[in-house]
């Protein structure tokens, strides 16, 4: 393999990666706050995607990006308030269960409204051809607006749970529900928090991703279940081992290609997930000791 | 015999059903309710595992089309080519393989339905004790997440695959004479035929697992539901117990596969999408998990409808919102619902009923 070549397929990893990164993400937050896996996290994604590409005739690009992040944030506050807020003490079974079902309607909403057409934003900056020299290899502007937007989307995340004083009663919530009702948190809004923070990193993320990857009403699926082979991967719950896990997912997908047919691409990442659950459930980062105190 | 007793209704409703769709020259019925009794032998063999073992799949979809894929691909596919290899001649000898004429009057050699069908079983069994060991340890989102993970990638594999005719999937599969006269094919002379095997197969079915779930096996099972740590502790071997059971609905599952792609002379990767496993969780749940009555009632019900094209192009929508309606309002079922009504209504005869 060529340098020109090890570069190209490294950078179209990391811009994937990226991407699994931010839904993982999606996942902790939510996770860390209700202890349920949402799967209708992919939907997000795809929802941004549709709104901005629906918005931007009548409104300037940033503006069609923000108006969508802010319609997406609306859907996962709605979402959390109809169908969870008010549920009692939900099994497991149950709670997947109806997340599962929200997927399938938000899915289903989006191929009546949408139809099934593949659609995608303009390129932020140039055009389809425009590109730059990287050590040899070309890469498209575009690859650096989504390795950038999921960079600082991280950071912004990190200071928010770090130094608000929402984010860190967000924290509490999650590390124990029951003090933080004694210290007057009300751990319901910080649900509805949860979903609405999820649902907009998953819309920017669908963004900025969509003029490379295009915007289908079907995307979700697989971006949901990725983005659980990361967060799983990295530690359920731990963000900066999301980053990282997500990068490598992508790295090791972009590579496979030259490998097995690209038909077998998303096997791979299942396989690997499968395995992961198998032999290591905490994750790469996670510790063996804290696992044992969730269940599995 | 008490359970024997318990199924004569069905029968007699069965055969009603047939001589109601005669009598008003509505036979065209039959062809629908023949593919929902198939689709719900899969579903009441997922509701022991869901119901009773307490352990979601949400990759059922992905034995229904190991069972369909393998029968049809054997039963299709020409061996006609590779006659001379060490292995065709030996199924050949062994008497497994089976002659014909393709409709250019070719000459075809393919595999004895029932050799095809009793591998793809096999197939299917150490497919799920090969999945199940490892899958069945996890709990909660994480086996939800592996067996649709399980699920996808059979799903991608029927896809990409040549031998299993990638996007369009395999047809022209053969009638399948399961004994002297007794034969599954879809066109309309053996259409009664083919309704009451189906329902001869499924009702089958439902008594043994009925009978499973009365048994030592069955108390073991919802113990494990109740909780695992207890029933492991009064000696029950529950990694055991939850292996047997998954692949027993396993074994279902690709029955139905068989069958059905038998009846429907083919098999796309449609069957094997994550929206058919969706489904068939949605149609246990809504038959009230732990009941297997309920469960073979939706199961025909809903997939009738669904068959007829009742939900149009709202079929998935139709699924997702089921699922969470139930979910919200009744997690026990819709016929919790009606009868927990009964029970808050006054009614002195039947609390007699519930002492005796």
């Amino acid at each position: 393999m060529t340098t020109e070549l090890f570069v190209q397929y490294l950078f179209a990893g990391i811009t994937y990666g990226s991407i699994y990164a931010i839904v993982a993400i999606g996942f902790n937050i939510i996770y860390n706050t209700t202890g349920i896996i949402n799967f209708a996290q992919g939907e997000f994604v795809m929802l941004g995607g549709m709104i901005s590409v629906s918005l931007l005739p009548y409104m300037p690009l940033p503006l069609a990006i923000g108006l969508a992040v802010l319609i997406t944030m609306v859907v996962g506050a709605l979402i959390e308030i109809v169908f969870i807020r008010w549920l009692t003490s939900p099994s497991v079974l149950r709670m997947i269960i109806i997340t599962i079902g929200i997927s399938i309607l938000t899915r289903e909403a989006a191929v009546h409204i949408w139809g099934d057409n593949i659609r995608s934003l303009p390129y932020f900056a140039g055009n389809e051809i425009t590109t730059i020299g990287v050590l040899g290899a070309r890469i498209s502007p575009q690859v650096l607006w989504v390795v950038g937007v999921c960079g600082v989307m991280v950071c912004t995340l990190h200071l928010f749970f770090k130094t608000t004083s929402v984010g860190r009663e967000m924290r509490a919530c999650a590390a124990n529900r029951t003090a933080a009702i004694l210290c007057g948190i009300n751990p319901r809004n910080m649900v509805t928090l949860s979903f609405v923070l999820s649902a907009g990193m998953g819309a920017l993320a669908g963004c900025v991703m969509s003029p490379i990857t295009y915007t289908q009403y079907d995307i979700g699926t697989g971006l949901a279940i990725k983005g659980f082979t990361v967060a799983i991967l990295g530690g359920l719950g731990n963000s900066g081992g999301a980053v990282a896990a997500g990068l490598l997912l992508g790295i090791i997908e972009a590579f496979s290609v030259s490998v097995v047919p690209l038909a077998f691409k998303d096997a791979i990442s299942i396989a690997i997930l499968l395995l992961i659950l198998f032999v290591r459930p905490h994750g790469l980062f996670g510790s063996g000791e804290a696992a044992r105190l969730k269940a599995f | 015999m008490k359970r024997l007793l318990a199924i004569l209704p069905l029968l007699i409703v069965v055969v009603l059903i047939q001589l109601l769709c005669t009598w008003t020259g509505t036979q065209f019925y039959l062809t629908q309710m023949t593919m929902a009794a198939y689709y719900s032998l899969l579903i009441i063999g997922l509701c022991v595992l869901m119901g009773y073992a307490g352990q979601i799949s949400l990759g059922h979809a992905g034995f229904f089309a190991i069972g369909g894929y393998l029968s049809a691909a054997l039963t299709t596919r020409n061996l006609m080519p590779y006659r001379q290899e060490w292995l065709v001649r030996f199924l050949d000898a062994g008497g497994l393989l089976q002659s014909g004429k393709d409709m250019y009057g070719a000459d075809l050699l393919v595999v004895w339905p029932w050799a095809a069908a009793i591998f793809a079983v096999l197939i299917a069994a150490l497919v799920a004790v090969l999945i199940g060991i490892p899958v069945l340890k996890l709990k909660g989102h994480y086996l939800a997440m592996a067996t649709l993970g399980f699920g996808i990638i059979i799903y991608r594999l029927v896809l990409a695959t040549p031998w299993f005719g990638e996007a369009d999937g395999i047809s022209g599969v053969p009638p399948f004479e399961l004994l002297p006269g007794l034969v599954v094919r879809g066109d309309v002379s053996g259409r009664v035929q083919n309704y009451y095997i189906a329902w001869g197969v499924l009702i089958f079915g439902l008594f043994l697992l009925l009978n499973l779930i009365h048994s030592r096996v069955g108390r073991a099972l919802r113990a494990i539901h109740g909780s695992e740590d207890a029933a492991d502790a009064m000696g029950v071997n529950i990694s055991r117990f939850k292996l047997q059971t998954f692949v027993l609905s396993a074994v279902f599952a690709a029955i139905a596969g068989i069958l059905l792609t038998h009846f429907n002379g083919g098999i796309g990767p449609s069957e094997a999408g994550v929206m058919k496993s969706v489904r068939y969780v949605a149609i246990v749940a809504v038959g009230g998990m732990a009941h297997l009555w309920g469960a073979m009632i939706m199961g025909v019900l809903l997939n009738f409808l669904s068959l007829r094209g009742v939900f149009g192009s709202y079929d998935d929508a139709v699924f997702g919102l089921i699922l969470i309606l139930i979910m919200l309002f009744a997690p026990n079922g819709i016929l919790t619902l009606i009868s927990r009504k009964k029970e808050q209504a006054p009614e002195p005869a039947a609390s007699k009923d519930e002492e005796a």
